[in-house]
Order: structure tokens, then sequence, then C-alpha cells
């Protein structure tokens, strides 16, 4: 048994990805993208003031981002919109595709996960530096305490502030990981029972099959659930940026 | 028992000190439903606004279980 096993990279794409290392995460990927633009491109043609199923789908999917940028940053939202939801589909359409069996959830690789949390934070850094300047640094110097405290406290921002990449990257990663792990191990006590105990463990296998089915549903859960907590969260540190409190 | 044997028992034990801070996780989304449940009884007509709040915080939560986990599977495998 080897849970780890089904995060392993292979080259994808037959020889031609071979010789430029296109692995099948890359391939993950570039399936993510070419969902999102061909649903948006299949959903938008029509633009009928009566949605059909399609367009409603991507209308919800906008309103939802957009209502969520608009409340968390506040009216200069409206700028981050298109950041926040490509990250937002990108990496929902990544953990949905992982959930398939025979697919790569590319999601559940740190080096994905703190590429996409390093842009954020730089990104947001950005954004701070460009608003407020060099006062942007007063961020760190929380507001209404003994000027003695400060030198403890300041540390202290300035740390949980450069924290922030990792632990936005390790949610995303860990709660992938995780789900597939989980998966695999309760599938490995399938095998193990019906090694060990023949007709009697063929039988007794229903169990760990009915819970990786309930896995099934926490995991669908779970993927939206985190692509959601990556863009809001992206959300929030665009509204530490632009407001400083 | 000679030392690499023990150097493997030590990991193997490392690993499931390591998940004990998932108690802690189970204990905050507890917490977390259970205040949920009692601010809806309290206040049904609010329960959409908070729910999303709640997704939030059991996320946020959950990761911290996460953590030990990947502690464990750093001490088991790196």
């Amino acid at each position: 048994m080897d849970p780890l096993g089904q995060f392993r990279l292979t080259t994808g794409l037959g020889p031609l990805g071979a010789s430029v290392n296109f692995t099948n995460s890359n391939e993950a990927m570039l399936a993510a993208a070419a969902i999102i633009v061909i649903l948006f491109v299949f959903g938008l043609r029509a633009g009928a003031l009566v949605p059909g199923r399609t367009q409603a789908l991507v209308e919800i999917l906008y309103e939802f981002v957009h209502k969520m940028c608009i409340d968390t940053i506040g009216e200069e939202g409206k700028k981050f919109f298109p950041l926040v939801f490509t990250l937002f589909a990108f990496i929902l359409l990544g953990n949905l595709i992982g959930l398939f069996p025979y697919f790569f959830a590319f999601t559940s690789h740190i080096a994905v996960t703190l590429t996409l949390a390093l842009f954020v934070f730089v990104f947001s850094t950005g954004v701070g530096f460009y608003t407020h300047g060099f006062r942007f640094f007063l961020f760190f110097v929380p507001k209404g305490v003994p000027v003695w405290l400060l030198p403890l406290l300041v540390p202290i921002e300035i740390i949980s502030y450069l924290a922030r990449p990792v632990s936005l990257s390790v949610r995303l990663f860990a709660n992938m990981t995780a789900g597939h792990v989980m998966w695999e191990v309760f599938a490995g006590f399938m095998l193990l029972l019906t090694a060990g105990l023949g007709i009697f463990g063929v039988v007794a296998s229903i169990i760990p099959l009915g819970l990786n089915v309930a896995l099934v549903a926490l995991e669908l859960l779970v993927a939206c659930l985190q692509a959601y907590v990556f863009a809001i969260l992206t959300c929030l540190y665009l509204h530490d940026a632009v407001h400083m409190h | 028992m000679d030392p690499a044997q023990t150097a493997l028992l030590a990991r193997d034990i490392g690993a499931g000190l390591a998940t004990i801070g998932v108690a802690g996780a189970g204990v905050g989304i507890g917490n977390l439903f259970g205040s949920f449940v009692s601010a809806v009884g309290r206040n049904p007509a609010a329960r959409d606004t908070m729910f999303r709040d709640v997704l939030l915080g059991f996320a946020l939560t959950e990761a911290v279980a996460l953590y030990a986990l990947v502690i464990a599977l750093v001490i088991l495998f790196a």
C-alpha cells in the first residue's frame, strides 16, 4: 500500500511531452483552464435575458465572487475582481478534477499552492505600498496600544504577516492531500480484508466502501470550500492592503 | 534492539504523537458548530448569513488539524 504514490508526477502527452517535461499536473492545469474558458464562452454566447442552464451556472459563479469581492474589500474590490475570480475558478476546477478516478489533483502539490499563495502575498504587499507608500509600514503598528508594548507587538505582527503565504498554501495542499490519502487508506482496508478473511472479508469490505462513498461527499464539500477560503482570504489580504486595518 | 530499529520505532511513535494536535481542532470545530446551533436557536432568521462565516471558521479550524497531519507525514516520509 502506497498512499502517497497517487501524487507522483509522470510525463504526459507522449514522447513530445516527455521531451519538455510536461507532467500530468500540467495536463490537469491546462484542462482546468480550458474548462473555465469553454464554460464561459459557451454559457455567455446566447446572452439571453432569461438564462438557460449553462448561462445560469456561469452567472451564479460570477455574481458569487463579485459579491464576495465587494463585501470584503469594499468599493475598490471591483478592481481586484478579475484576479480573485481567476484564482477561485482555477483552484475550484483543480480540486474538482482531482476528485475523479485516474485524474490528477494539482492542488495537492505544495509547489503549486505555494506559487499561488506567494503571488497573492507579493501582490497584496505591492498594492499596500502602491496605495499608501511607506506609510504601509504603519500596518505593523497596532492602534490604541501602550507604547511600551510596541517592541513586543510589532515583531509579532510582522511574523504573522510573513506567515500568511505559508498558512494559505499549506491549508489548501494539506486539505487536498489528506482527502486523497484517506480514500487510498480505506481502499487499502478493502484489499487487506479480502486478502486476510476470504469470502467473509469480501462481505466486510462493504464497510470501508461505504465510508469511501461518504468521503466523496465530504471531499466535494472540501473542494468547493477550500477554493472559497483561498479566494476570501485573498480578499481579506487585499482589504488589509487597501484599508490598512 | 539495534539502533536502526530503535530509530524506526522512535519515528513511528513521534508521528503518532504529532497527531495529538488534532484534539484541539476537534474541540474547535465542536465549539464552532455548538455556538452556531445555539445562535440559530435564538435568531433563526440570521441562519444564512451566519452559516457563511461558520463555513469559513470551519475551514480555518480544520486547517489547524491538517498542520498536525503534515508534521506527521514529514516525520514519516521526509
